[in-house]
Formats: structure tokens, sequence, C-alpha cells
């Protein structure tokens, strides 16, 4: 199976095609509701007022996502009392929440991809298309899989958002996934979603 | 009165890391039905590895831990009041120690109670007094991504553009509209899914027997011959959807369709319709003459 490394250039990323298993390896952030509501809200539509944490916090974001992906995951972490971090439940999320701000995250700290489950919509497909980016589907509900291809949980950002919503700054290797969507515009999403309306369309018109 | 901590504590734990059997064996069965080397059958076999291991390791099936829903079924002169702070303990040492996720969030503040406890709905327990000396506790983990895709339907309901869909008060009508539900879940609850579904009701009580069916097992039979051929054929229908599992495209959209039916007003026709993902935990402990069993 290919195997990539974090960052990832734009020809590794436009090489790569709906379909294809990928084992990811590097370092990668976790982020959700919470925090693409914060990064569009204060950073790209600035519709509130940083704080000064939120300002330190987005400086040391940056060359972290800058090339990277960004992991739709809220984990089950252990060690919380004594901040030994060690991720012990870690499968991804549903991503299509953040359709209203996947687009605009990618393109202002240049994410490269986003890892997550259920696919994304039209306005996620463009930006792959423009960044350029792609999706990685990894197995809903595998979590105890995922989390032992963390190695490290090399620190955490906005603890106060809770353990599933916070940013936690992981080291993988082999994080396994499939890409779902990729820079050309191709989505396995779209395509099932179209045959499965064709046959629900035939079903619905027998009794 | 006895406390029970330490066993709901167990069943706690049992319900997050260890997948019963019955779910285990349809998914083993539904990994044969997928194309070889497909990336649906590929999604089934990490599912099946992730499910051994965490046994074997003792940690979370999901990370997504859920909403706990407690059913008890307590004998007459047991306390309620005992037994809900006993169940709330034992939820808070269960997220201590990793069992559970902390999911209980002050939906105003967004604050995450970090115990899994608050508000007195949080976690949601049902009481019932049964007759004889057994203390039945049943625990299903419902995690938000299935949760998310549920969906409540008044017949007679119909769709003004895109899809052909008109469906009237009847066993016909309640099969148009759950199609409907698993062809707009797509693959977003996790699929391969089992659905539970209850037909009429309030709003209210719809949606908490369409959970209840749930704790159904895999393989039995619904009572009902017109409702067992029904879950039979919703069941085929929505495999050929080919939304497959997580959405990947395939054979297994879903694992099993369980239905139930309840009084309705005469003007109120509900289909409720709870998805519950492939993550199907849900355990049974039962004390009786002083001794803990689980299932």
């Amino acid at each position: 199976m290919r195997q990539i490394n974090l960052p990832i250039d734009d020809e590794t990323i436009r090489s790569l095609k709906v379909g294809e298993p990928v084992l990811l390896s590097g370092v990668m952030m976790t982020g959700r509701d919470a925090v693409h509501k914060w990064m569009v809200d204060t950073f790209i539509k600035k519709t509130r007022q940083p704080s000064d944490d939120d300002l330190k916090v987005y400086e040391a974001i940056k060359p972290l996502l800058n090339g990277s992906v960004i992991y739709h995951c809220g984990p089950v972490v252990a060690g919380l009392d004594t901040k030994a971090y060690r991720f012990v439940a870690a499968g991804p999320t549903t991503s299509i929440r953040e359709e209203p701000f996947q687009g605009d995250v990618m393109r202002h700290f240049n994410l490269k991809g986003v890892i997550g489950k259920g696919g994304m919509g039209a306005r996620t497909l463009a930006a792959c298309q423009e960044v350029p980016g792609v999706y990685f589907h990894a197995v809903g509900g595998a979590a105890s899989l995922i989390a032992q291809t963390v190695l490290k949980v090399l620190g955490v950002y906005k603890l106060d958002f809770g353990v599933p919503e916070a940013m936690w700054v992981i080291e993988v290797k082999d994080f396994p996934v499939v890409v779902t969507m990729d820079a050309h515009g191709g989505s396995q999403h779209a395509v099932v979603e179209q045959h499965s309306k064709e046959v629900l369309e035939k079903l619905l018109s027998q009794a | 009165m006895q406390d029970l901590t330490e066993q709901i504590l167990e069943l706690v734990r049992l319900t997050s890391t260890d997948l019963p059997q019955d779910v285990e064996h349809v998914l083993r069965q539904a990994v044969e039905s997928e194309e070889a080397g497909s990336a649906g059958r590929g999604a089934l076999e990490t599912i099946l590895k992730n499910v051994e291991l965490s046994r074997a390791n003792s940690t979370p099936i999901c990370q997504d831990t859920g909403t706990p829903i407690f059913y008890v079924y307590y004998p007459q002169g047991w306390s309620t009041r005992k037994l809900r702070a006993q169940i709330e303990s034992a939820v808070a040492q269960a997220t201590a120690r990793a069992y559970l996720r902390p999911n209980s969030v002050d939906s105003l503040t967004g604050k995450n109670s970090g115990n899994n406890l608050g508000g007195g709905y949080f976690p949601t327990i049902h009481f019932e007094e049964v007759e004889g000396d057994r203390l039945t506790i049943e625990l299903i983990l419902k995690g938000g991504g299935c949760e998310n895709v549920g969906a409540q339907y008044s017949l007679p309901f119909g769709r003004a553009e895109g899809l052909p869909l008109q469906a009237g008060r009847d066993l016909a009508g309640v099969r148009k509209v759950v199609l409907d539900a698993v062809y707009t879940a797509q693959g977003q609850g996790c699929a391969p899914g089992i659905l539970g579904v209850a037909i009429g009701g309030d709003r209210g009580s719809s949606y908490y027997a369409s959970k209840e069916v749930l704790f159904r097992q895999m393989d039995d039979t619904n009572p009902n011959p017109e409702l067992a051929d029904l879950e039979q054929r919703l069941t085929e229908e929505a495999n050929q959807l080919g939304i497959g599992p997580m959405g990947f495209g395939g054979k297994t959209t879903l694992l099993g369709t369980k239905i139930t039916s309840l009084n309705r007003l005469p003007a109120s026709f509900f289909v409720s319709i709870s998805y519950m993902c492939w993550a199907y935990r849900r355990r049974k402990m039962v004390w009786e003459d002083g001794a803990v069993s689980y299932s």
C-alpha cells in the first residue's frame, strides 16, 4: 500500500485518485466542530475579536497546518490528570458538519487534506481542486485500531473546548485511509449518492 | 439496599469495549458478501480487527461512546433515587478510566462537564418496576453520528420535488419513508447500520420506542408476521441501494431492521427511525440472589 509522509507536496496530492488506499505518517492536528467555527469566526470572517490566547494559538497552529492535514476526530484520551496524554480511541467523526467552513479553512491554512468519515460536499470538493487537497476517509468506529497508529501526543490547544473538541497535535505512523475525494473533482460520495438515488426511485415506484 | 456501583461500572466497560457476539456474527457474514479487494470489504475487515483489538485491550470500540441510555427494571422495594446515584457514579468512574469519552456538553455555554453527567438528563435513565426479585439493567451506547441521521416522518408524507415519494398511512407508506431515511443517511451514520423503527405514538414516545426496539437480538423474529416480513424486505431493499460499508459502495448497507408499533392519536401517524451504527453497543446485566451476570 502507498505510504505518504506529512507534510504533502502538491505533486503528490495531484497524483492521488479516488479509491486509492493510503497509509499516512507524520504530524497532524485534530479539529472538529468548535475548532472550525472558532477558526472561521476569529481569523477568516473575523466576526469576533480574538483574545490574546486566540492569537497565541493561531501562531502556533499555522505552521502545523501548513501543507499537512486536519483530522475530524474527538478522541478518548488517557492521562488527563497527569498531562501524560495518550490516545486510547481515536476514530473519525462525521465530516459533513464542517462543510460550511472547510473550504475556507483549507485555503486559509494551506491544508492539503482532511481526514474524516462520510465525505463532504461540493464546496469542499471545489477547495480540493483549488488548493490542491484531498479527502481521506478513515473507517468510522475503528477507534482502538487507529489509536494504535498514534505514536505520540505532541501537545494540545484549546483544551477548554473539552477533550473531544480540542486541537490535539499528534504524530502518527501508517494511519490507514482511503481517498474518496480528489484534487481533480472526483468524489466517491457523489457517485454512490447518484447510484443510490436511481435505485431508490425504482423501489419507491413499487408497491 | 445493595450498592451496585461496581457492577454497573463493569456493565459500562463491557458495553464500550466488547461488541456483542450476535452483532459480530452478522459483520463476519457481511465481509463474505463484499467483493474481494473493494473499499467496502476493506472497511469491514478493519472493523472486525478493531472489534478484536478493543476486546483484547479493553479500550472503546468507538471514540464516540455516545449517549449512555440505561433501562432499569427493578423489583419492588428498590430505590430509584439510589439507583440513579449509583449509575451516575459508575458513569463518572468509567469516564475517568477512559472507557467513556466525556460527552456531556452544556448546550448554552458549550462547556463539557468532563464526567458525562449534567443537568439530570445525562445519562438517560428509564426506570420500570417489575414483578419478582430480579433486577435487570440494560445499556446502549449510541453515538452522535448515527443519532444525527435518525429521522421522524409524519404521514401522509410527500416530497414536492426530486424523489417520487408519496407515503400514506399504512405499512406501504412506512416502507417508503424508511427507505428514504436510509438513502438520506448515506454512509454518514457509519454503515452498515441497524434500524430501530417505531410506528405510531406521539413524537416523544415514538422516538423512545424506536430505541427500545434496538435491544432485540439480531437473529430474532418479530412475533407479528406482517412486521417480520417488512423487517426482512426493508433490509434487503436497503442493501440494493448500494451505499455499502462507510458509504464506499457495496452490498451491505443495513445489517438488520427492527420494527415496533404503538397506539397513536387519530390525527397523528408518526414513523420514527433510530439509526444505530455498526458499533452496536448494547449489553445487559442481571442481579439476582446476590450475584451478577452479564450478557
